[in-house]
């Protein structure tokens, strides 16, 4: 783990969305370990600050792919920089989507708006290895079209089987409308043999929960993943705290047997 | 189901209209149907879309019975059509079956409800966010 940000160069940029960047950066001289998916960097945009971002995929060699939506200071300033920009980089932190435990058993991937970024690895990382799965099933909700992420990859992904559905539908889009809960019903798998990944804004991610379990998922077995405002990412200033946890260290990716309780309380 | 008749629906079908008699019920077996209103000045607004297994159509089952909304099929569609007045007729005989039928819609109705208050906090925004403008 590197306590100090090591110096990376933009080497690609491509907008996703309207406010969602992907950044390809290339360290200068060292670089940071691998990561696993889930896990996240703290990235500093030079002047301004430094916030958590999970890498959006896992690549050979010592690139590191994010994908960033802008949403204030920092996070805008980074969506800002151009290929041969500097950011600097600490990682990797944090535990990473076990999609071990999910050897065998059918697999669930639910994201909400940019919660599809720190899910892409494990897909990739499952689309990788399809024996050792069971049925893989991505679904994905956003609140317009417009803020789907990653829709040149969605037909790879329709081949085991991947479905979008959006809250606010513009002119022309034929596809499904509603909260990303009701792709369930067209979802294939044994809920007794099912693991689940899921990312999101927290009301997205207990509504899903709730209705996971509601269909036979056990709650130890559906995973989320939960942020915080991150300061040090090293257990030491406690800005990261939840309850017992401290999410950058303990977390972001938890068991929902884990999460639901914390959840629950309204201020911690 | 010796009160359903099975249906096919081409894609682009308007099945039923907002303020007309709400008289039948569905239940999808493949396809998908749009749920719509008409907005002034923005036309026909899709709030939701639903697929097989599930019931289109509730308002039959208490007054005034007219949809509150419009539905279209956006694909083929196979269902299983009900004629509702007859399954009221039925359920007055046997309230066993009415009951769980009413269990059995209480239950869609309460999902959608929950999907549509979820959907109003704006699910899928950061917390504190009010839509998000262009990377500047
Ligand atoms: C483990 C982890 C992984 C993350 N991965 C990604 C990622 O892959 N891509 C990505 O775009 N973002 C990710 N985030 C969120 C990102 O860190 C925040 O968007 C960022 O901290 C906002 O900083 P800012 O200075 O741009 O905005 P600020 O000025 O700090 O805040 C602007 C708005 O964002 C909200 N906000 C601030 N921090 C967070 C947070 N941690 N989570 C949610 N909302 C927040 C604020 O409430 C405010 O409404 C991750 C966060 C964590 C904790
Ligand atoms: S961010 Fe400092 S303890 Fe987690």
């Amino acid at each position: 783990m590197t306590l100090t940000p090591l110096s990376y160069r933009v080497v690609d940029r491509r907008d996703e969305t309207h406010d969602t960047v992907t950044l390809v950066l290339e360290p200068a001289a060292n670089a940071v370990k691998p990561f696993a998916p889930g896990q996240f960097a703290m990235l500093y945009a030079f002047g301004v600050g430094e916030i958590p971002v999970s890498v959006s995929r896992i690549a050979d060699g010592h690139r590191l792919t994010h994908t960033v939506r802008a949403v204030g200071a920092v996070s805008r300033a980074l969506c800002g920089l151009r290929t041969g920009g500097w950011v600097g980089v600490r990682g990797p932190f944090g535990t990473a989507w076990d999609s071990a435990a999910a050897h065998g058993n059918d697999l669930l991937v639910i994201a909400g708006g940019i919660g599809l970024a720190p899910l892409r690895p494990l897909v990739d990382a499952v689309l990788a290895e399809p024996h050792a799965f069971g049925r893989l099933n991505v679904l994905a909700g956003s609140r317009t079209p417009a803020d789907l992420l990653y829709q040149d990859e969605f037909p790879a992904w329709e081949k085991p089987f991947a479905a979008v559905t959006v809250d606010r539908p513009a002119n022309g889009w034929t596809g499904r409308v509603g909260v990303v809960t009701t792709l369930l019903r067209e979802a294939r798998f044994t809920p007794s043999d099912t693991v689940a990944f899921v990312c999101g804004p927290e009301v997205m991610m207990r509504a899903t929960a709730r209705a996971l379990i509601h269909q036979g998922v056990r709650p130890d077995l559906i995973r989320v993943s939960l942020e915080r405002n991150m300061r040090c990412a090293t257990g030491h200033c406690g800005h990261c705290q939840l309850g017992p946890l401290l999410l950058c260290r303990d977390g972001p990716v938890v068991g929902y047997d884990q999460a639901e309780p914390l959840l629950a309380v309204r201020e911690l | 189901m010796a009160l359903a008749r099975e249906v096919a629906l081409p894609g682009g079908t308007r099945i039923f209209e907002e303020g007309e008699k709400a008289d039948r019920f569905w239940i999808i077996r493949s396809g998908t149907v749009a749920l719509d209103v008409h907005m002034p000045g923005r036309g026909r607004v899709v709030v939701e879309t639903i697929g097989a297994g599930s019931l289109l159509g509730w308002s039959w089952l208490c007054p005034p019975r007219q949809w509150h909304l419009a539905a279209e099929t956006r694909d083929p569609v196979r269902a299983w059509e009900f004629d509702a007045a007859a399954v009221h007729d039925l359920c007055a005989e046997d309230t066993a079956l009415g009951l769980s039928l009413v269990t059995v819609v209480a239950e869609t109705i309460g999902d959608r409800l929950r999907a549509t208050r979820t959907r109003l906090l704006d699910l899928y925004g950061p917390p504190g966010s009010q839509g998000s403008g262009p990377v500047p």
